[in-house]
């Protein structure tokens, strides 16, 4: 049980690598807070969770682009749980199309998903982690964040930006006792990669499987294992990284 | 999380400091450890302590920079404890001279233990690997490979040739059921460490953003990582416990 008496709040849990990252850290002994913009699905995860592990999660619906959302969200789940010792910034979105088609709103959709997100997200529960000396922040890139991608400028600048914001938190809060690292997953099976490809998902997930050394998408398993490693004690020397669990893609 | 668990894993440098600490970590975990270093009295001392953990170790004096060594270990290994599944290519040198007063010798022993021994580790160990389909290969780089370090040209030579031998090899062998990874450690409590001057090491944790050196359980958790069975999907990355003082772009 390696994160034993820990509370994790994890976005975007109601499906893919929210969802396996939820039900892995409670498996190692975390309350668990399944947030996610589906009240549905959020609650759905937690009901999984509830009847197989020992500890407790807790379905929680917000948008986290909406500050007064996650400001309440992090009140209800303190009060279910307590201070959050562990945040999993995962809420995501993805779409596949040319710079000239992309609106100037699903743009701004996808900067405030990912970017403003992780910002009101990760401030909603700093204090408590700094009052605690002791936390953890995890925050969701990409490889499309250091590669770049045809189709996906808007995509790829808010998960670049995402490692930047990274790497400042984990130098403000170094002598904090928190830590703030990145990962950056490949090409996983999740139900985003299949949403946000659109009908052409077969052949995009075709073209990248080509370019992948390992041949296979990674399972969402292989994602929760390196938010695993990051949110325990055992990686308390490890600030500022980014973590990449890709099948050989990017090295 | 079946981790480790009922692996062999072989350790380089294992008789003090990361090596020595990995090897408990992962006889923790419920691997069984080949433990080699060039100082046997140092390698028996941590076999003595991964027996300590329920495990069954073998000591082993090994010097990596000779290919002939490191093959007759790795049979004698497999003869003892089985077939190697996870190889942590540990053993180093941390040696500082000015670059313009550096020998041949000096330029030649850091890269023959370094280099060439991680390249004489993966080779021994690698047939039995492929033919298992499965396999940890974990070599030891250093945040030096990418910042540099005054006196240490030799070193940070070294260290980098390792970074570009571990994502090579992870591209080779990434459809082999095998991933190869490092590990980057940043400045780490160890005897490494402690015999430079205390003068340097106070001035050098003044730069370290958590303003404290690493412990070797630092690295060896990483490792731990890297080898087990969840890591699968992680190749030809750098992983680098630092305290925050180097964050590379990828």
């Amino acid at each position: 049980m390696r994160l034993a008496g820990k509370t994790a709040l994890i976005t975007g849990a109601g499906s893919g690598l929210g969802r396996a990252t939820a039900q892995l850290f409670a498996q190692e002994g975390a309350c668990v807070v399944v947030a996610d913009i589906s009240q549905r699905r959020a609650e759905a995860v937690a009901a999984e969770i509830n009847q197989t592990n020992a500890s407790p999660a807790i379905g929680l619906q917000a948008d986290v682009t909406q500050g007064q959302a996650v400001s309440a969200l992090v009140e209800q789940a303190k009060s279910a749980y307590g201070p959050i010792n562990i945040l999993v910034n995962n809420a995501g979105i993805a779409q596949i199309k040319d710079l000239l088609d992309i609106t100037p709103e699903e743009w701004q959709r996808m900067i405030d998903v990912h970017m403003k997100g992780t910002f009101l997200c990760t401030r909603a529960v700093i204090g408590d982690m700094i009052a605690a000396q002791w936390g953890r922040v995890m925050n969701t890139a990409s490889v499309a964040g250091m590669t770049g991608g045809p189709q996906n400028a808007h995509y790829a600048a808010a998960k670049a930006a995402i490692i930047g914001f990274t790497r400042s938190l984990a130098l403000e809060y170094a002598r904090s006792g928190i830590t703030v690292n990145a990962v950056a997953p490949g090409l996983i099976e999740t139900p985003m990669v299949k949403q946000g490809t659109g009908p052409a998902a077969e052949k995009v997930v075709d073209f990248f499987i080509r370019r992948i050394p390992m041949r296979q998408m990674g399972t969402p398993r292989d994602i929760a294992a390196a938010h695993l490693y990051l949110a325990s004690d055992d990686a308390a020397y490890v600030t500022g990284q980014v973590l990449s669990p890709n099948g050989g893609y990017l090295v | 999380m079946a981790g480790v668990a009922g692996r062999v894993a072989l350790i380089t440098g294992a008789g003090s400091g990361i090596g020595r600490t990995t090897a408990q970590v992962l006889a923790k975990g419920g691997a069984d450890i080949v433990v080699t270093d060039i100082n046997l009295a140092g390698a028996e001392e941590t076999a003595q302590a991964v027996t300590e953990c329920g495990r069954k170790a073998l000591a082993l004096q090994v010097d990596v920079s000779d290919l002939h060594a490191v093959e007759t270990a790795t049979t004698q290994a497999h003869r003892e404890l089985g077939a190697i599944d996870i190889l942590f290519s540990n053993a180093g040198i941390g040696t500082q001279v000015a670059f313009t007063d550096m020998t041949e010798e000096d330029w030649e022993h850091m890269f023959d233990v370094h280099l060439n021994g991680t390249y004489h580790c993966f080779r021994a160990v690698l047939p039995e690997m492929k033919t298992a389909g499965w396999g940890r290969l974990i070599s030891t780089s250093s945040m030096g490979a990418f910042t540099g370090g005054i006196r240490l040209t030799h070193y940070c030579a070294a260290k980098a040739g390792i970074a570009g031998l571990t994502v090579a090899m992870a591209s080779e062998l990434a459809r082999t059921g095998i991933t190869v990874n490092a590990v980057a450690p940043g400045v780490i409590d160890t005897p490494m460490v402690r015999k430079s001057p205390e003068r340097w090491v106070k001035k050098m944790t003044k730069t370290i953003p958590m303003r404290k050196l690493g412990q070797p359980e630092d690295i060896a958790h990483a490792v731990a990582y890297l080898a087990s069975e969840e890591a699968g999907f992680m190749t030809g990355q750098i992983l680098s416990p630092n305290g925050g003082s180097y964050m590379k772009w990828c």
